[in-house]
């Protein structure tokens, strides 16, 4: 079966129809959902290592004498405290505060900032981010030249040192490397969207098949699987990461979905700041919390949540945790009733059932 | 793969009938095209169903589907093997996995259904 033409589809399309995976319709790409089944592949991260195309992820590159300037302006994390060879997680956002993206910012020079950033975005982001450029700095959108692969568990650093000469025990978590993979340049990254230990690697979309097929080989000693992006999801989930068009979206800010640790109010202007002090000084409305099913279902995505009978928010992620073995979720409540250990009530296809709030991450990898 | 004496319907329910008893499942495309079932919701036994409407869901761990009955008629058993391990769906969903034993009160009705050759065209098609 070919790839539907409407799609977008990465480097690697073929290879995942050729090798079983079932496709699905990812915010406009032709994506795979799962190879094995999403439970076999997620506990394969957790326990050894998988590998993942997120090739459809965006790449904008900011360069120039203020590309550090136009960065920092347009992203609520402080760019100045990163060094050449660091990455940090942050928000693009409007000037009334909800994001437009969020994202990876990587220091590659003084005058040089490489964002990755959500497929579905991408196009969105760029010219968000041209619009607001008053700086002497050149906004790149460089998707087509990168393709990227997480390797992604236990077993990911072992699997992957075997491929490149870079010391990958010298790359600390959230910096990153430029290097060989197979003798082909790579932006090795320390970093990943599953709670687990791993890399992201960035390379020439001609050479993914290739070393697609390289890491499956130098995994197997440790039984690699190629993995999905339903894995992907309750991986991140169990993690609490959020996933735009859920946790986060354009009426949601960073305050509210609990990614207060990526706002940095001290550091000078930047888009949404005035709208986020704001925030801080009237008080939230609401906040992002974590809670697990207590009746029997899964409070899925958009389901609403009800506390003492009256409707109080919704279900932004929900799904069986594999790791955990219960049912989990995020859902938004009002501020005041976000307290931890709240019986709530999930409205699951028109019958309540009781949930209640927990602590996150849900799962936190022993370091 | 799909038996020869079962029926399908164009929402992947397959029943045998026996006598007066339909057995009803779902067909292993279904199974397939849901991933790892985690819950299995059934009527209670004495439920009366009607040909396409609901009988229950099925939910994965990504969604949850409805599931609807190919039969009209009265639930007289329901598998008990799938409130403690809805995952055998995903392994015999033809055999020990069905969901539920209905008394048929439109016996006619299940000779309007598909037959294997025709689903397996069918999902072939849908493809």
């Amino acid at each position: 079966m070919p790839a539907v033409p409407s799609l977008r589809a990465t480097p690697l399309n073929s290879l995942h129809r050729a090798f079983g995976a079932k496709m699905v319709d990812f915010g406009g790409w032709d994506m795979p959902v799962q190879y094995s089944g999403i439970i076999d592949e997620h506990n394969t991260v957790r326990h050894a290592v998988g590998v993942f195309d997120v090739s459809h992820m965006g790449e904008i590159e900011i360069r120039g004498p203020e590309a550090a300037k136009l960065t920092d302006h347009v992203t609520t994390n402080a760019v100045g405290k990163l060094k050449i060879g660091q990455i940090h997680y942050s928000g693009l956002l409007y000037p009334h505060g909800g994001f437009v993206d969020d994202i990876l910012v990587h220091k590659v020079a003084d005058d040089h900032f490489f964002l990755c950033v959500n497929a579905s975005n991408q196009e969105k982001d760029c010219e968000h981010i041209r619009a607001h450029n008053r700086f002497d700095a050149e906004v790149h959108f460089t998707s087509d030249d990168h393709a990227q692969i997480a390797i992604q568990g236990p077993h990911a650093r072992a699997t992957l040192q075997k491929l490149t000469s870079v010391d990958l025990a010298g790359i600390k978590y959230y910096w990153f490397a430029d290097g060989e993979v197979c003798g082909t340049p790579a932006r090795i990254a320390h970093t990943g969207y599953t709670g687990e230990d791993g890399f992201e690697i960035y390379v020439p979309p001609a050479e993914a098949v290739r070393l697609w097929s390289e890491v499956m080989r130098a995994g197997e000693e440790f039984g690699i699987k190629p993995c999905g992006l339903g894995a992907r999801n309750t991986l991140r989930l169990e993690a609490k990461m959020a996933l735009y068009g859920h946790e986060i979206d354009a009426s949601i800010s960073p305050l509210e979905a609990d990614l207060g640790w990526i706002v940095k109010l001290d550091k000078g202007d930047f888009l949404g700041r005035d709208a986020l002090l704001k925030q801080k000084e009237t008080g939230l409305s609401r906040k992002l919390v974590g809670f697990e099913m207590r009746g029997r279902g899964i409070g899925r995505d958009g389901y609403e949540v009800f506390l003492d009978g009256a409707p109080a928010g919704w279900v932004t992620s929900g799904s069986p945790s594999p790791t955990l073995n219960k049912n989990i979720g995020l859902c938004y409540l009002p501020t005041a009733q976000a307290q931890i250990g709240r019986n709530i009530q999930i409205m699951i296809r028109n019958q309540p059932v009781d949930a209640i709030t927990v602590e996150t991450p849900f799962y936190k990898r022993a370091k | 793969m799909y038996p020869d004496n079962f029926r399908y319907t164009k929402e992947h329910e397959w029943v045998l009938v026996e006598g007066d008893i339909g057995t009803v499942g779902i067909t292993d495309h279904a199974q397939e095209e849901l991933g790892d079932i985690v819950y299995v919701d059934l009527p209670k036994a004495g439920a009366h169903l009607e040909q396409g409407k609901s009988l229950g869901s099925v939910e994965s761990v990504k969604a949850v589907s409805d599931v609807y009955s190919p039969v009209s008629g009265e639930v007289t058993e329901i598998n008990p093997l799938l409130a403690s391990q809805p995952e055998a769906l995903n392994t015999d969903p033809h055999g020990n996995a069905w969901l539920v034993k209905i008394r048929l009160s439109a016996p006619a009705e299940a000779s309007g259904l598909m037959s294997a050759a025709d689903y397996q065209a069918y999902i072939g098609a849908e493809k």
